[in-house]
């Protein structure tokens, strides 16, 4: 909320600089955003009065304009288009000084002009710059514009929390202001304006829960041609609202005094009587702005015999609304529940300074003043004579003044620090609120019935803040927890995500953070089998759908990358995947998977660019050993397997799953090199992705007594087919040898010249030791032919010499 | 001069012109091997008197071992000298640069995350994770924010349904907590959270917040304020680092309050960095609402607790200089490789 500080200084006043005063409101919790002055620094700008206008002699689009200071006659050449004999302006004399301007007698096209006729933006009022700024004929000609106009004033923008609706008014800043200085505030007059005629207007509540008091007021034969006055118009434009005609700004104005929304409505416009009422689904209406609804159950209505003639607390229907030439009003100050409002404007895509404070809340008794306010200000301004208030009400819906109990053992746990009671006692009164005391089974309490607008105060807690917050956030003492020096316990056997980071990072990766909403598309090539779940409200289509596999925000990161000429990438991410079941109707949370996973994606050379000429591309190899690499953390590396096996989003070729006692918890291999082209990648593009919680066991060690007999090591070339894997070579090995094959290395993997083109060449070393005694030579060479024997018979294997 | 003097002058020098160690070993041969000049005197020493002898053969021998000691000074010194043109020959240049000695590095935000645990950790908190797809009751209702809540409107909430959507803080973690232990409580929960904010520098859709929670028996005011206070000296590694606490409103603490740091970038003079105002927004915190305990099972007369919530992304920024959110989620390299 934008407002004026002069006009909250006709409230209270404190000593205090602009600066002061909005640190003061930020630390009272009325948090401001900024502050401006309302006109730009100049001096020596009077009101002026064009008495006469000629046409400059060689010049079409200027004029020379006699013009009085008051004492003294100028001559002035001035090329605004309005400027005309009879008007005042703000007239910058001779030696007036603008932020970038100094004003000299000067000679335009040859004619004598001393001073300059100003508008709004030379001011530093406005943008406007049409013409010059026209004042009101009742301007005292020759007064300094800074006192008339009473520029020497600053827009104070505040952002209010929602429990604070009570300051979305001139008089809830004001009392803010007066508690935090200790001084009374000059509250707006009370006035009661006599009805001078009897008329009433009928109004009927149908939903008294959401609308629980409407005060209605008729107002005959007023004079809309009436000029509002200055000062208002300067209020209402230093809090943002531009003066339209008398009735909408003195509805305006009063709301921004006294927070108290009202609408007016032209009488002759009104049929039968005003009925408040929920709406049904698919009702019109026509708004003041011209738009057109068709209202969704549950919206508050106001209606007459005509059908609904506004939205309640939102704004007010085209068909009945005051304008120009409206005689007669009838003014409409309600109170609106609330829960009846909050919400309702933003699902019709609206928001309005009215709904803003009902659905925050307004003061529930403050209706009636806020009517006789209007009246009063109305008919000085536009005349009229004003019917009797009329109330309509339900008070078993109002809502009641609240009694609440405040312990002072309660204020001493909460915040730490006892406060004194007179201390507490003061504060309570400075707020306005009532209290009475007791002490009972030894503890002092406070009684507090809080005044209507206050009406956010509902429970202790709302008492005990409203105490600190006075007392002041920062006198409130600050003491480190004390805790027992309990050991909070901690496992061996899980790996931490950290190391899990940490050992990728060793290895060369950069960790990355993608959306965890993805383009649909991507996913659909990606990972086509499972279900993404799809936001309602998505920001574009390319953040539409939760991510099934973090690839997919990878493989943006690695284009991103490759298009800024970073050829090698290594980048993981960790972080949760989405999906739901197939063909779900109706979504609940516990249908939901949420799966926290790592994954990588790895492109260009194996080593950064070098010396040593090691310029080779990455392949399928490196990467597993990244990820043998973390296998290796849970010290049980042998439950994992790698698998030949099929992805959609890779090589059928190099792709491997990752199995962990023989359930797949991810795959690692090569990207499809047609989606690769597809993205327009110009190298091979590795992938891997896992389940976090599958390498997060660990194995807590055990040590086992080293044998001291010697070792002996066997190698071997065996001739095989070509599909023969490594790891159903060492199944076959590993299940003919006995416990004395200690290790079995893979040491040599040959294809080619001398070998029959179908098969391969791969040589094993085997070593053999036994836990008490040294083997045999006879011994392994019989360990030696058993898995000989066994490889021949299982893969048709042949020694190769 | 006698024939001795003569032959030991001549085979000391030709040692000493001796080039390597072959050469070195004829001259060895030359003046002591079985036929060598120095072994023919002692051989000579029958056709002298008995008496002289003695005398003459300590001589020769002396003579000898004077040889044999020049041969082996020699011997070692073209050895060495042999070994340091070796080595010469061996020189390396040891400013190339060695292989693989590369590394990755942790996301900057990644990095202030892992600080951030690792100081609660170290005075007693758990780190807890949760959903980020949420309930509408775990993200809002049990924190006190019913349907139509003005306050919801702070939350620009991503939707699935009406009753699924994206967490908009991590607060429902600690909802989850409360709801399966009683206390003492004592975490932290960080992780992704979501608002429906498009991306500029200074907002994204995804960012990440580290809410703490503790409720005991005798938590106040006061102590929220020690532990925010603490944290952040250690965290900015200023001790006297001014904090300041300021009311405001969240629907789950009462009293709640927005903690503001003196700007770490001008020191509170006033700086672009702090919008000239000398003070910048950290958190936000409170003492936890009565009705959020009571929501959760645990009796609000026993229990109070206080909750804070922080964003290490904006913490990252000021820590690390980043002038854009949005380079936190392009990934591209350059940014990542000054985070090593």
């Amino acid at each position: 909320m934008k407002f004026s500080e002069s006009w909250l200084r006709e409230f209270v006043s404190p000593d205090l600089s602009t600066q002061e005063l909005v640190d003061q409101l930020t630390m009272a919790g009325l948090e401001v955003d900024g502050f401006e002055p309302v006109a730009a620094e100049f001096d020596k700008v009077v009101v002026g009065e064009i008495l006469e206008v000629n046409q400059h002699p060689d010049a079409d689009k200027l004029v020379v304009c006699r013009v009085s200071s008051g004492d003294e006659e100028h001559q002035v050449v001035c090329g605004a288009p309005n400027a005309r004999a009879g008007i005042k302006v703000p007239f910058a004399l001779v030696g007036a000084v603008f932020p970038d301007l100094k004003i000299k007698k000067a000679k335009l096209r040859g004619v004598e002009s001393h001073g300059m006729l100003c508008s709004e933006r030379e001011l530093g009022l406005s943008e406007n710059h049409e013409g010059l700024m026209e004042l009101p004929l009742d301007a005292p000609v020759g007064e300094d514009i800074r006192s008339y106009l009473d520029l020497d004033d600053s827009i104070i923008e505040v952002d209010l929390t929602p429990n604070r609706s009570d300051c979305l008014s001139m008089i809830g800043i004001a009392r803010e202001t007066g508690l935090m200085n200790r001084l009374d505030v000059a509250e707006a007059a009370r006035p009661r304006v006599e009805a001078a005629i009897e008329e009433t207007f009928p109004v009927e509540l149908d939903a008294e829960a959401a609308c629980p008091r409407f005060v209605g007021r008729v107002v005959r034969n007023i004079n809309q041609q009436a000029k509002t006055p200055l000062w208002m118009q300067e209020k209402l434009r230093r809090a943002d609202l531009r003066s339209i005609d008398p009735v909408v700004d003195v509805t305006n104005f009063v709301m921004l005094e006294l927070g108290q929304p009202l609408h007016a409505y032209d009488l002759e416009k009104l049929s039968g009587k005003i009925v408040v009422r929920q709406s049904k689904a698919g009702e019109k209406l026509t708004l003041l702005d011209e738009s057109e609804i068709e209202t969704l159950e549950d919206t508050l209505l106001i209606t007459d015999e005509s059908g609904p003639i506004g939205m309640a607390g939102v704004m007010g229907g085209l068909s009945t609304a005051v304008t120009e030439s409206t005689k007669h009003v009838f003014l409409e100050g309600a109170f609106f529940a609330p829960t009846a409002i909050a919400g309702r404007a933003r699902s019709y895509g609206m928001s309005t300074d009215a709904a803003h404070r009902f659905e925050r809340g307004v003061d529930w008794q403050g209706q009636v003043r806020a009517l006789e306010r209007a009246t009063e200000l109305l008919t000085e301004i536009a005349g009229g004579e004003p019917g009797p208030v009329t109330e309509t009400v339900d008070e078993s819906n109002l809502p009641s003044t609240n009694e609440v109990e405040l312990r002072a053992s309660r204020i001493a746990r909460v915040l730490g620090v006892q406060i004194d009671d007179e201390e507490v006692d003061e504060i309570l009164d400075r707020l306005g609120f009532q209290t009475t005391t007791r002490d009972e089974n030894g503890e002092h309490k406070w009684i507090v019935s809080a005044p209507s607008h206050r009406f956010d105060i509902a429970i202790e807690a709302d008492l005990v803040e409203e105490i600190s917050r006075v007392y002041g956030y920062n006198n409130l003492p600050t003491r480190t927890p004390a805790t027992s020096l309990q050991m909070s316990p901690r496992s061996e056997t899980e790996i931490s995500l950290n190391r899990i980071r940490d050992q990728l990072v060793s290895r060369g990766y950069y960790e990355a953070v993608t959306y965890s909403f993805v383009d649909s598309a991507m996913l659909e090539v990606l990972d086509p089998e499972k279900e993404p779940i799809g936001l309602a409200n998505p920001l574009s289509a390319e953040m539409s759908v939760m991510r099934t596999t973090i690839w997919a925000g990878l493989l943006k990161s690695l284009i991103y990358n490759v298009n800024r000429q970073q050829n090698r990438v290594r980048l993981f991410e960790t972080g949760l995947c989405f999906s739901q079941p197939p063909n779900q109707d109706g979504l609940s949370f516990a249908d939901i998977t949420q799966v926290k996973k790592l994954a990588g994606v790895v492109c260009g050379p194996r080593q950064d660019e070098n010396w040593s000429n090691d310029q080779e591309v990455i392949d399928f190899y490196d990467v597993k050993g990244d990820l043998e690499s973390l296998l290796a953390l849970t010290g049980q590396p042998d439950t994992f397997e790698f698998v030949s096996a099929t992805h959609p989003a890779l090589h059928p070729g190099q792709c491997a799953s990752i199995q962990k006692n023989g359930e797949i918890v991810g795959y690692v291999g090569l990207l499809d090199p047609r989606i690769q082209q597809s993205l327009d990648i110009r190298y091979p593009v590795f992938l891997f992705e896992l389940e976090i919680d599958a390498i997060s066991d660990k194995k807590v060690a055990s040590s086992a007594v080293m044998s001291r007999f010697p070792e002996v090591r066997r190698d071997i070339a065996i001739i095989v087919d070509q599909i023969v894997t490594a790891s159903a070579l060492r199944q076959c090995i590993q299940s003919a040898a006995d416990n004395t094959l200690q290790n079995l290395k893979l040491f040599d993997v040959y294809q080619g010249k001398g070998i029959d083109p179908t098969r391969k060449s791969i040589a094993l070393g085997l070593t053999f030791q036994h836990a008490s005694r040294t083997l045999t030579d006879d011994e392994i060479n019989n360990s030696m032919d058993k898995i000989v024997a066994s490889l021949e018979a299982e893969f048709g294997a042949s020694l190769r010499n | 001069m006698s024939e001795l003097e003569d032959i030991s002058r001549k085979a000391i020098e030709a040692v000493n012109a001796a080039t390597d160690v072959a050469a070195l070993d004829d001259v060895r041969v030359q003046y002591l091997g079985k036929k060598g000049e120095l072994t023919g005197l002692l051989k000579g020493l029958g056709k002298l008197p008995a008496e002289e002898r003695p005398a003459a053969g300590a001589e020769i021998n002396k003579a000898k071992e004077a040889v044999q000691s020049a041969i082996t000074e020699r011997k070692d010194s073209l050895e060495s000298a042999a070994i340091d043109a070796q080595l010469a020959s061996e020189t390396i240049d040891v400013t190339l640069p060695g292989r693989n000695g590369d590394i990755g590095a942790l996301h900057p935000v990644t990095q202030v995350l892992r600080r951030m645990e690792d100081f609660f950790i170290s005075v007693g908190y758990s780190v807890v994770e949760g959903p980020e797809i949420e309930d509408d009751y775990h993200n809002f209702e049990a924190l006190n924010l019913p349907a139509h809540h003005p306050a919801r409107a702070m939350h620009d909430t991503f939707y699935f349904n009406p009753e699924l959507l994206l967490r908009t803080h991590t607060s429902p973690v600690q909802v989850r907590v409360m709801e399966n232990q009683q206390p003492p409580i004592r975490i932290i929960c960080p992780g992704r959270v979501y608002r429906v904010d498009p991306p500029d520098p200074s907002h994204l859709p995804m960012f990440h917040q580290v809410e703490g929670l503790v409720v005991d028996k005798n938590i106040s005011f006061a102590d929220l304020k020690g532990t925010v206070v603490e944290f952040l000296r250690v965290f900015f590694e200023k001790e006297d680092l001014q904090v300041r606490f300021r009311p405001s409103y969240f629907p789950f603490t009462e009293p709640s309050a927005e903690v503001d740091v003196q700007c770490v970038h001008c020191d509170g003079a006033g700086c672009r960095v702090c919008s000239h105002t000398g003070w910048l927004e950290v958190m936000g915190s409170g003492m936890v609402h009565p009705k959020v305990l009571e929501y959760a099972g645990i009796d609000s007369e026993e229990y109070t607790g206080f909750a804070f919530g922080m964003g290490p992304d904006r913490l990252a920024m000021l820590r690390y200089g980043v002038d854009d959110l949005r380079h936190y989620l392009d990934n591209d390299l350059r940014f990542l490789r000054q985070f090593v």
